[in-house]
């Protein structure tokens, strides 16, 4: 019998099944950031147990609140970076060089395909975009993963999402992955891993790939996994050049990880791509989604741009092209957090960085604070927001506040009018 | 082992995320005590007060989902220093579950059908649960009303919840 992609991926990586369908697997990579993994730190200190498995497969970065904004945050900072010293991890990434996880880690090679990935964030689901099995946990886990390297799953079954024909002009990623979550529900891929296809995804970007796997989680999904095919290569290309003697081995090698013909899946869902419209959430559950056009009484006072799912260069290029030449309305507060320094020089470059300021944003350090209320862009009691992040739960980015969830696109065209608003009827044309 | 004992609070309501269950703007502490008084503290739900009913109870029944959205294990730690180490639910998002068990506490799926007549009988009451966990039934009794629910743990949880969670577990074995 066949084996879909996450079948493969641990088969590959089982060590152990020491119950039923308890699967431990080796992990070929451990991310780490200043909010889950401290505790995890000390645990292991109190219990004379501060080893690391392997120094060169955890990877550690401070994101969440950067520049620490007060001591708490200080000290959480520091736990993380001197013990990312202490057992000499060359991939830390602290402040100048650090950046959203799930957008600094993919952009530094450190996933591929095939790979096993944990973090202790629920959006660790994004690194299957690049054929790999890579999931949140919680800080025990994180703490196993960190001093042994293994982590236990229930052999997880696979939902097949297929996305056919390609996506009219002004749908985007965000908006796909909306209508999907809108369509399981919140709790319609618990326990199961998401295997995205069709020729709407072949024909994306790994950014956009990216941002489909990030919300997998949304809909209660372990990872969200698009199998390895030549966009998966050229973008790992600059870290495995060594590696292959060309990028057509590289990409025979990877296509071990695709699913075979007669994989088998516990739901097999299509989806037509031309179908689709921009689309946000109303209410506090990210599977309450209505199209964008529907929406636009709902007055905003901030617009928020970045994030795991939306804060990358593609995400920046979108919102700059509809902004280019305009002004955001007077109420409204506009934030853009570009997820890495790369990100963020780039688009420097690019002159977007100049647009958004033009357009009256304020461009933040790479950081995710605002998504989960914890710095820079808390909203207030009874306050809007239009955001580009993951989670429009009651009170996500401030006691009190409500999110609603949307593209690049549509916030940008959001802070241009104050209200909801469809990006179309500012797209210059031809951006994709 | 923990106790899975106590007074039960019936929260009537599907996908309660871990957002309310402790708001991210406490997950800058870096003990678990200091998240005692958060618990449940952005949950808004009608007839529910955080800090009248979580100081009377340590067991919580609820509906589907329970625990959905962030991986926190800030989650269970804010229910386990309430002495809170057991939730019983129709279903769990998957991290919050094994978070659940991870710590030797207990995420106990019942049928809806169940689920549904506890509430029926017993929400709104001064109900207690008793689990025996030798014979895999839970004992639900208040007013003179009882009420014996038997349920099913899977052999992993089980040794789980027995090590007092996955750390000693996977350090012995692994």
């Amino acid at each position: 019998m066949g084996k879909n992609i996450a079948e493969k991926i641990f088969a590959s990586h089982r060590v152990d099944n020491p119950f039923g369908d308890i699967h431990v697997i080796r992990l070929d990579a451990v991310f780490c950031h200043e909010i889950t993994t401290p505790v995890a730190i000390n645990d292991l200190v109190e219990r004379g147990l501060d080893r690391v498995f392997d120094p060169a497969k955890i990877k550690a970065v401070i994101d969440h609140v950067t520049p620490a904004k007060d001591s708490k945050t200080a000290t959480q900072g520091k736990i993380l970076r001197d013990w990312a010293n202490r057992h000499g991890i060359k991939d830390f990434f602290d402040i100048g060089r650090n950046g959203v996880c799930h957008a600094i880690f993919p952009e530094k090679g450190f996933v591929r395909p095939g790979y096993t990935v944990i973090m202790g964030d629920s959006h660790t689901c994004t690194h299957g975009a690049f054929g790999a099995f890579a999931a949140g946990v919680g800080t025990t886990d994180l703490e196993v993963g960190i001093l042994k390297g293994v982590c236990a799953f229930h052999y997880p079954e696979s939902i097949k999402i297929e996305i056919r024909g390609s996506l009219p002009e002004g749908v985007f990623a965000k908006d796909t992955i909306l209508t999907i979550i809108g369509k399981l529900g919140v709790n319609g891929a618990t326990n199961k891993v998401i295997e995205f296809c069709g020729e709407v995804v072949d024909n994306m970007s790994m950014e956009e790939r990216m941002t489909l796997c990030n919300m997998a989680i949304e809909a209660g999904g372990t990872c969200g996994i698009c199998a390895p095919d030549m966009t998966t290569v050229e973008y790992l290309w600059p870290f495995i050049s060594d590696e292959f003697s060309s990028r057509e081995d590289a990409l025979k090698a990877y296509q071990q990880y695709c699913a075979d013909p007669d994989a088998t899946y516990a739901e097999t869902i299509t989806i037509n791509g031309d179908e689709l419209v921009p689309v946000a959430t109303f209410g506090f559950k990210p599977d309450q989604i209505k199209p964008v056009s529907e929406m636009s009484d709902t007055r905003v006072d901030q617009v928020y741009i970045g994030s795991c799912t939306n804060g990358r260069i593609e995400d920046l290029r979108v919102a700059a092209s509809v902004l280019k030449g305009k002004k955001i309305k007077d109420w409204v507060r506009g934030i853009v957090s570009p997820a890495s320094p790369a990100i963020y020089n780039n688009a420097l470059d690019e002159g977007i960085i100049k647009i958004f300021m033009d357009a009256g944003f304020c461009v933040t350090n790479p950081t995710c604070g605002a998504c989960l209320g914890m710095s820079n862009g808390v909203l207030a009691e009874g306050e809007v927001c239009a955001s580009t992040t993951n989670r429009n739960f009651n009170g996500r980015m401030g006691k009190g506040g409500t999110v609603h969830l949307m593209s690049p696109a549509s916030a940008a065209a959001t802070a241009i009018t104050g209200y909801i608003t469809n990006s179309d009827i500012y797209q210059q044309g031809g951006n994709s | 082992m923990k106790s899975f004992n106590g007074k039960v609070l019936f929260l009537d309501r599907s996908d309660i995320n871990t957002d309310e269950i402790i708001p991210a703007r406490y997950l800058t502490e870096i003990t678990k005590e200091a998240l005692k008084s958060y618990l449940l503290d952005d949950l808004s739900l009608e007839g529910f007060n955080p800090r009248e009913d979580v100081p009377k109870h340590t067991v919580i029944v609820t509906r589907a989902n329970f625990g959905c959205g962030s991986s926190r294990e800030h989650a269970p730690w804010a229910l386990e220093v309430n002495d809170f180490n057991i939730v019983i639910a129709e279903n769990f998002a998957r991290i919050f579950k094994q978070n659940m068990f991870n710590c030797g506490m207990m995420a106990v799926q019942l049928e809806p059908a169940v689920i549904d007549q506890l509430f029926a009988k017993f929400a709104g009451k001064q109900t207690s649960l008793t689990t025996d966990l030798e014979k895999n039934v839970f004992h639900f009794s208040a007013d003179g009303e009882q009420e014996s629910v038997p349920f099913t743990i899977s052999g992993f949880d089980r040794a789980l919840v027995e090590a007092g969670g996955w750390v000693g577990y996977a350090d012995s074995n692994y």
